[in-house]
């Protein structure tokens, strides 16, 4: 299981997101995970190797490493991305259930063939109903977690900066020792790129937010003028659906059969036209 | 995630790409992912360890180092790439939007809104390109190599020397990588003459169309306008069947 897979796993979420949903997707797999992947992970690869500190006491390297980087960027990152990504799992959840209850139902209903079955898994669900909760509780989620990652990175790493130097003074460091820290200026690069691109998904997710909300709320004006737009259940629609659709399958047969008698009986063409003159 | 997987998504956008977008996007992927992936990361591996300080103080090379390349050619090249490569997922959506609204499978002209969002595109490669160019003869003053560069920031005494490993095939990359990004500059210049061309052609036909042709229809409007006549003409008959039989 690598990023590969985290990327296989939520691709399929992305059929029943929305438009921002995917937007916010995209700029995810393209611009953190595949940079984390392809261009930082070099840059702070050498980052314990490299930490001189000015002292050949044994051990004080270590000590003021673990020191100053409790936790590695990249390794926060790294959680930081999967903590966002799975509230999107929520929903394909939720998604899988309501197909599994669809195909109850159509078998039920006496249409539990192969093509209908194949049917339910290819259309689009709409965001409604719990269906609208999940979705918005990912969101949600999706912003907290970005927003406790951003405040934890503030807490251990204040200012964002990366120092070229630290003075460290931790037992076996005789006295205070100068640390010198690699690459600080390309980590400082990525450390704001990384964090422009997370302010970038957190107005993403709100702009989701308010747009799920909008059209919520448009929905139910729109139901409220008009009662008689079927206030039924969500299968109570979907066997309407199933019942237009038969009714739609009989029209177009009978249509067919229909043409047939007209080539057969070309005597019928005439009480049209004589009908069309009146 | 990785260049792999780039290549899967931007595989997909090159079926309603023009022929110059497809020999761009090959050229990007053969001359630049690949040669970064397969040599350049390799030339650029050894960067700050062989990078040598003519010094004993330690923190020195760390300074120096970090003072005289803020962020590696190899970075710069692999942000360069991720940022070209990805308005052509402009691309990529709006064409699934027209596929979702019209329920087709099929290849889509580039005409309509899809023309500007394909020549938005194009326009956002370019400026990324060149601002990315730019910043790297910024930075790196020139596109040159040298073996030796004077330090002398602090903790260092005084002037030290210190000297960079592989100069020369650091050299002969940088050199490459920029012919094939002034190429790549090249292609979508072009594809944007020929979109404006082929805009403009057609533009001029229309109006010629409708100079000469006022009450032409096209072949859908007029295919359309036969069916609903069948079915109108089907459906008096039907009433007609049903009342006679």
């Amino acid at each position: 299981m690598n990023w590969a897979g985290l990327y296989a796993v939520l691709s399929g979420v992305n059929r029943h997101s929305t438009a921002i949903g995917r937007i916010w997707l995209s700029v995810i797999f393209i611009f953190r995970i595949m940079v984390l992947v392809v261009a930082a992970e070099s840059v702070w690869g050498d980052e314990k190797s490299a930490f001189t500190c000015n002292t050949q006491q044994p051990g004080c390297n270590s000590v003021c490493y673990d020191h100053f980087f409790p936790i590695s960027h990249i390794r926060l990152w790294a959680l930081q991305l999967i903590l966002v990504t799975t509230p999107a799992l929520l929903v394909a959840m939720h998604v899988a259930y309501q197909q599994h209850q669809e195909k109850k139902l159509l078998m039920m209903t006496g249409h539990g063939d192969a093509k209908h079955l194949e049917e339910v898994k290819k259309h689009k669900i709409r965001i409604a109903g719990s269906l609208w909760w999940t979705y918005v509780f990912s969101v949600v989620f999706r912003l907290l977690f970005e927003a406790v990652f951003m405040y934890i990175f503030y807490m251990i790493y204040p200012g964002y900066q990366m120092v070229r130097l630290v003075k460290c003074e931790a037992y076996p460091c005789p006295n205070t020792v100068d640390c010198f820290i690699s690459r600080p200026t390309e980590k400082t690069i990525f450390t704001v790129f990384m964090l422009v691109t997370s302010s970038i998904c957190i107005v993403l997710n709100m702009a989701e937010l308010v747009y799920l909300v909008v059209r919520a709320c448009a929905r139910r004006s729109r139901h409220n003028s008009n009662p008689s737009s079927g206030k039924g259940s969500f299968y109570g629609h979907k066997l309407s659906e199933y019942k237009q659709n038969e009714i739609n399958q009989l029209l177009t047969e009978q249509d067919g059969s229909l043409k047939d008698m007209l080539r057969r009986n070309p005597g019928l063409q005439e009480k049209g036209d004589r009908c069309s003159a009146c | 995630m990785d260049w792999g997987s780039l290549h899967t998504i931007l595989g997909g956008v090159n079926k309603h790409s023009t022929s110059i977008g497809k020999i761009w996007l090959t050229v990007l992927f053969i001359f630049r992912i690949m040669i970064l992936v397969v040599a350049a990361e390799r030339v650029w591996g050894d960067e700050q360890d062989d990078f040598v300080c003519n010094t004993l103080q330690p923190g020195c090379k760390n300074v120096c180092y970090d003072h005289f390349f803020p962020i590696s050619h190899i970075r710069l090249w692999a942000l360069q790439l991720i940022f070209v490569s990805t308005p052509a997922l402009l691309v990529a959506m709006h064409v699934a939007y027209r596929r979702h609204e019209k329920k087709r499978h099929q290849r889509f002209r580039i005409e309509g809104s899809l023309w500007w969002t394909y020549t938005s595109s194009i326009f956002f490669r370019l400026i990324f390109e060149a601002v990315f160019m730019y910043a790297f003869y910024f930075m790196y003053d020139g596109f040159r190599m040298p073996r030796l560069m004077k330090c002398n920031a602090w903790p260092c005494p005084n002037t030290v020397d210190c000297f960079v490993s592989r100069p020369t095939e650091k050299t002969v990359f940088t050199i490459f990588m920029i012919a094939v990004s002034s190429i790549c500059i090249l292609l979508n210049v072009a594809e944007l003459c020929y979109l404006l061309t082929k805009f403009f052609l057609r533009r001029s036909k229309k109006a010629v169309n409708a100079k000469h042709h006022p009450n032409h229809e096209n072949k859908e409007e007029t295919k359309q306008n036969e069916m609903n006549e069948l079915i109108s003409d089907s459906c008096q008959n039907t009433v007609i069947g049903f009342t006679s039989s």
